[in-house]
């Protein structure tokens, strides 16, 4: 029956399935990219309300909501790994990738749609090993795997003899996998797929973005799935890659990690910039400044980042010349990195500039992401981390640029494509005032985490001395004060529901060119059938 | 979708090759774990002492002292310690020390020696010409053992401007129990009575 009803509406343009077949055996990217936004969104949910759950605890000294510190080290570790993976890839990749990189360049869909069904899938199962994780014991007569999102052994295979790693391990083989899927369908679409007369160098930056983040997906991701299988072989298989007993070394693990971990948040912050590029020229009604320099600065970026992994490891006893080189090569990457921010100012420098709701959060993520950058360079320095290592001035940089860099992208991204997506208008008043709210509580959360980390305060410790009290509360309220601002957003999402406003094709005006724009809001079922031909209109 | 037989093969060769790239990273992650234990043997890398046939350097006047450190890893009951705590030498000089281990149970069991030189940098210039370790080894109930390690310090170790002017090196020995075999299961049952 259901067969013969599709072959009766095969070529009816805008026939949609039924929700089971629409929502679950989704093959369109459009549909997946939503499926991601609202995963990444309630992974996030998650993964603040474990991060609420610490400022709680530390806003006072000693112990009040934590019986055990243990419990404590494994909330760290959830937020972290369920933030990294679950949260900030789905919703930036997943999310916005699926969703505008087909629009973007003029292809009817992705490459591969029914592989793009399968990573959805096996980014919600490993979800689900994730939480599973958290509820079976892992350090003897404690829950979950307490060891942060590095899994560092030796704790990682001798001091956490349950199973709640090995969960933990599966869930990352899981969406690893799920990555790399996903990062050879997006390279695939967007080398074959472009409309004709779109040359890699007349390509949206968005897309420029996602390419070179997929690129670093393909190259770094298998340097952990080989290392997380080493470690849970260690652990359950009796070899002994990390296990110093049978000739391992456990700083050959940081290594494998590291040359993983450090394109992993290039991985998490591209997109962002690539969406950031097209707020920015959106709301000022200028073409990017330096187009190709933005793309290429992009390239260099990802180039360096596969060469500096080894300045998150500067105590493990490097040799002279080695922290020497890594000094200088992490410093390097502020050159691309300088050339993006610039470049972002330079496309504002006397354009005619609206100060809507995305924009606001796009000048935000510019100026925050600066000051995340700046502490990056001292910490980039071998003396000084020396000092600054594992203590909260490195928790304070690496929020500035991802708890403040990405996520306000994200925000800017949904603000600014809202429209598009559901087709509805949401006040623009709702997204400002969420800015504010967010920007003033995030800034008021980390920023006295860099006095605690410059005055020795360390992290992952579920108590303090009475001397860290006072920033300690400050910080606490402003994440009540952040995560408030969710409410904000949620109220909007409903709102605008409720409202049904409709919104034109392109409710942003002239600076609006990408060629999402050219489309109904919100798309239809599919779009492009007769492909667009893309003329030199410069950028 | 109306695609031609053409980006179909273009779609599937940019798509095999993408797999040929993920296949390689995982093969070279796996790669790392000799070539990183052959570059550790080869510069001494992270304070591995290099193992070498000969001692084929000159004898200088420089004086440094050698310290000599000796641990046993939980769940084997074994004692262990070098004859002294520390030795003065010059560089270049061929040296020989022993360590005595004793198995203090009531049961034989089985160990294995894993070692290490602390400043990581000297690691270079720590030569073993004969030394124990990575070797399985039984000891009956009250069984001793001595080992021999013969090493000499590196006199280049003056031209390298990380560690020219140290004046102690220390060698640190440590038993662990053997892994996967019958005598770490009674080890571990052993620490029943403790709990009681």
């Amino acid at each position: 029956m259901a067969h013969a009803a599709d072959a009766a509406h095969a070529d009816h343009h805008d026939h949609l399935p039924t929700f089971w077949r629409r929502w679950f055996y989704s093959t369109n990217h459009k549909d997946i990219g939503t499926l991601y936004l609202i995963f990444g969104f309630t992974a996030g949910i998650v993964g603040g309300l474990l991060s609420v759950a610490m400022r709680l605890e530390l806003q006072e000294p000693g112990l009040q909501y934590f019986s055990n510190p243990q419990a404590f080290n494994v909330f760290v570790t959830g937020h972290g790994l369920i933030m990294v993976f679950f949260m900030v890839m789905p919703t930036l990749i997943g999310g916005f990738g699926n969703w505008f990189i087909p629009l973007m360049i003029g292809a009817p869909d992705m490459a591969f749609p029914r592989m793009n069904n399968i990573s959805f899938w096996l980014t919600v199962s490993a979800f689900g090993l994730m939480l599973c994780s958290l509820f079976v014991e892992g350090a003897p007569g404690s829950l979950g795997f307490g060891g942060g999102w590095t899994v560092y052994p030796p704790l990682s295979t001798a001091g956490h003899p349950g199973p709640a790693l090995d969960f933990g391990i599966l869930a990352l083989h899981l969406a690893g996998a799920a990555s790399i899927l996903g990062a050879i369908n997006f390279i695939t679409t967007i080398l074959n797929m472009r409309a004709p007369g779109m040359t890699l160098h007349k390509m949206p930056l968005f897309a420029w973005a996602m390419l070179v983040t997929a690129f670093l997906l393909l190259l770094s991701l298998p340097v952990l799935a080989g290392a997380i299988t080493m470690l849970l072989t260690d652990r359950n298989f009796g070899t002994t890659f990390f296990e110093p007993s049978g000739g391992g070394d456990p700083v050959l693990y940081q290594h494998l990690f590291w040359f993983f971990g450090h394109p992993e948040v290039y991985i998490m912050i591209l997109p962002a910039f690539g969406i950031v590029s097209h707020i920015i020229s959106t709301f000022s009604k200028k073409p990017i400044f330096g187009y190709l320099g933005m793309a290429y600065a992009m390239v260099a970026i990802g180039v360096v980042g596969f060469v500096v992994w080894a300045h998150h490891m500067y105590t493990v006893g490097l040799s002279l010349q080695t922290q020497a080189y890594f000094v200088f090569a992490t410093m390097v990457i502020a050159v691309p990195t300088g050339v993006k921010i610039f470049s972002w100012i330079a496309t504002m420098w006397g354009g005619s500039i609206r100060f809507t709701a995305a924009m606001q959060w796009a000048v935000g993520f510019v100026f925050l992401f600066t000051v995340g950058g700046v502490t990056g360079v001292v910490l980039a320095n071998a003396p000084i981390d020396r000092y600054m290592h594992d203590t909260y001035y490195v928790v304070a940089h690496f929020h500035y640029v991802l708890s403040l860099g990405a996520v306000f992208v994200i925000f800017a991204g949904i603000y600014y494509w809202f429209p598009k997506i559901t087709g509805y208008i949401m006040p623009d008043w709702i997204g400002r005032l969420h800015f504010w709210v967010a920007f003033i509580g995030a800034n008021v959360l980390f920023f006295p985490m860099h006095f605690l980390g410059l005055s020795g305060m360390p992290r992952r410790y579920a108590d303090y001395p009475d001397a860290f009290a006072g920033w300690n509360l400050v910080s606490s309220i402003g994440a009540y004060i952040f995560f408030a601002g969710l409410f904000i957003f949620m109220f909007g999402v409903v709102y605008a529901f409720v409202r049904k406003e409709k919104a034109a094709d392109n409710p942003w005006g002239e600076g609006a060119t990408t060629l999402e724009w050219t489309l109904s809001s919100p798309p239809p079922y599919h779009q492009f059938e007769t492909l667009p031909r893309v003329i030199d209109t410069g950028h | 979708m109306a695609e031609t037989p053409n980006l179909e093969r273009k779609m599937q060769r940019t798509a095999f090759a993408c797999v040929g790239i993920v296949v390689g990273m995982v093969g070279l992650a796996y790669a790392s774990v000799p070539l990183y234990d052959l570059f550790c043997k080869v510069t001494g890398f992270g304070g591995t002492p290099i193992v070498r046939d000969e001692n084929g350097s000159e004898v200088m006047d420089r004086i440094i002292s050698v310290r000599f450190d000796s641990n046993v890893a939980p769940g084997l009951n074994w004692r262990f310690s070098p004859e002294k705590p520390e030795v003065k030498v010059k560089l270049g000089e061929t040296t020989t020390v022993y360590y005595k281990v004793t198995n203090a149970g009531d049961r034989p069991s089985t160990g294995i020696a894993t070692y290490n030189v602390q400043p990581d940098l000297a690691g270079t210039y720590f030569s073993k010409l004969e030394c124990f370790c990575f070797t399985e080894q039984t000891l009956q109930p009250g069984e001793t053992l001595e080992s021999a390690v013969v090493f000499y310090v590196d006199p280049r170790l003056v031209q390298d401007p990380d560690v020219k002017d140290l004046t102690s090196i220390t060698l640190s020995y440590t038993y662990f129990p053997s892994k996967g075999g019958k005598p770490v299961a009674e080890a571990t049952s052993s620490t029943k009575p403790i709990a009681q």
